[in-house]
């Protein structure tokens, strides 16, 4: 079994870290750099910058805070939010990210997903999938940061985006994400068990034994965590050990 | 001092020009043949596939610049396709030569099939030893056993089993994660990206280029 990544997703408005509820009733707390510097001094595995916004401007505007960063940050950055084209991806690499995470533009032309891994190859286009349940074992895929239903299927929706090309699949549980009640586990069970792409599981983490249930039941490669981290819940250290006690592998 | 990195049109290079400045190198992105030659240390970065890295070399016309360069014994670093172009060849898209400056080839990444493995393989893993000394190496004073940040799917085995200088486990199959060849190393892993360990090795690069 490969060692489960540990990434500090930090979500960004207008230059600010901010965190939600549900994606909604967004708060400032903190400087995304001076963040995402800390995480990487106390032994984060990887980052992942998202632009909140983008989906308003049709844009993304991170790649100033990416040239910044990776003056500092010497591990993986994704960047998501807003990339709607090769050249958005030309520039997103460019500035410093490894990786883009791709969402609205993959559900409106699911070919961008091709033609991006394609060009860039697939260990750099992440699919990010938006969950939201709907009734026993289905769920539905949104859009523009969980606001836009798409009437499409997550499980189908996963399936078709690893035969297009991608990469990985970040998994935002919508009904999970902010509230720090553990994660989707039926979720992530289900696609884990329909891919074979690996699965960054983010949404809902509030403490590291959440982590622990939901690597013990579903075959998730990383996890992803805001609240446990911007709010100091935990450190990544004591994150990491939890997981080391469960005899789960991580990076030291 | 000064280290140039390779640039023909391949990859993200700003991580391993930070990396550098981090260590403060003097460092620069070119193409330029007498820069190449003249530098104190090269790196040749990549990502992506063997035949298009090889296509770009050629077609920058840089393939005899950096056998030219090595031919003085100063410092060569190639991380990850960077590494793999080293060899004599790739298995991958069909058979593609490669610079040939260390006997051996790139195959798929040997995987237990009964295992469900995943490749690419996207993981951190650690660098092993097996026994060999790291010492005056671009390895010096890293940890047996450091975690190290990988993205591939292709390795390169070298034909002199001795010049392999980590093994790393994936799948239950150990693969060459470390090459080094008079001053010519290859690393499979980001050094750029793997945190305090990966900077130590660049550290040392540097180092090595100021001798």
């Amino acid at each position: 079994m490969n060692k489960i990544r540990i990434i500090a997703r930090i979500d960004v408005k207008n230059e600010f870290v901010i965190k939600g509820i549900h994606l909604e009733g967004l708060r400032k707390v903190g400087n995304p750099n001076l963040m995402a510097c800390n995480y990487y001094d106390n032994g984060i595995d990887e980052i992942i910058f998202m632009d909140a916004v983008a989906a308003y401007y049709d844009r993304n505007s991170l790649s100033d805070l990416i040239k910044e960063s990776c003056k500092n940050v010497f591990i993986p950055i994704t960047v998501g939010g807003g990339i709607r084209n090769i050249d958005d991806i030309k520039n997103s690499l460019k500035s410093g990210a490894d990786k883009v995470a791709i969402n609205t533009k993959a559900v409106t032309n699911p070919n961008f997903i091709s033609e991006a891994s394609e060009i860039f190859g697939s260990q750099c286009i992440v699919s990010s999938i938006e969950a939201k349940f709907i009734d026993d074992g289905k769920w539905e895929v949104y859009i523009d940061n969980g606001r836009e239903p798409t009437g499409k299927d997550v499980l189908d929706w996963a399936k078709h985006v690893e035969e297009l090309g991608a990469g990985e699949i970040m998994l935002t549980s919508i009904d999970k994400e902010g509230t720090k009640k553990g994660f989707d586990i039926n979720l992530n069970k289900i696609v884990a068990q329909s891919v074979s792409i690996p699965i960054i599981a983010s949404g809902g983490m509030g403490k590291s034994t959440d982590a622990v249930e939901l690597l013990k039941n579903a075959d998730i490669d990383a996890i992803a965590t805001a609240s446990v981290l911007h709010y100091k819940i935990e450190t990544i250290k004591e994150i990491k050990n939890t997981l080391l006690e469960h005899n789960i592998k991580v990076r030291k | 001092m000064k280290i140039s990195v390779i640039d023909y049109g391949i990859g993200n290079v700003r991580s391993i020009l930070e990396a550098f400045k981090n260590e403060s190198a003097d460092v620069t992105l070119t193409s330029n043949k007498s820069e190449i030659i003249k530098s104190d240390g090269l790196v040749i970065p990549g990502v992506g596939s063997f035949s298009h890295g090889m296509e770009n070399l050629i077609s920058y016309d840089l393939v005899d610049t950096i056998k030219e360069y090595t031919s003085s014994n100063k410092p060569l670093l190639g991380i990850c396709l960077g590494m793999q172009l080293l060899f004599e060849e790739s298995e991958e898209f069909g058979h593609t030569l490669g610079l040939g400056l260390i006997k051996g080839k790139v195959v798929e990444l040997p995987t237990n099939d009964n295992q469900n493995e995943k490749l690419p393989h996207v993981s951190w893993n650690e660098i092993n030893s097996k026994n060999v000394n790291w010492d005056k190496t671009i390895l010096e004073n890293i940890d047996e056993g450091s975690d190290m940040y990988f993205v591939h799917s292709f390795v390169a085995q070298p034909k002199d089993t001795n010049q392999i200088l980590s093994l790393t486990e994936y799948s239950n199959h150990h693969f060459c994660s470390s090459v080094k060849k008079d001053n010519i190393y290859g690393c499979q892993f980001h050094p750029e990206k793997s945190g305090a360990s990966g900077l130590q090795i660049i550290n040392n690069f540097i180092k090595m280029s100021q001798a």
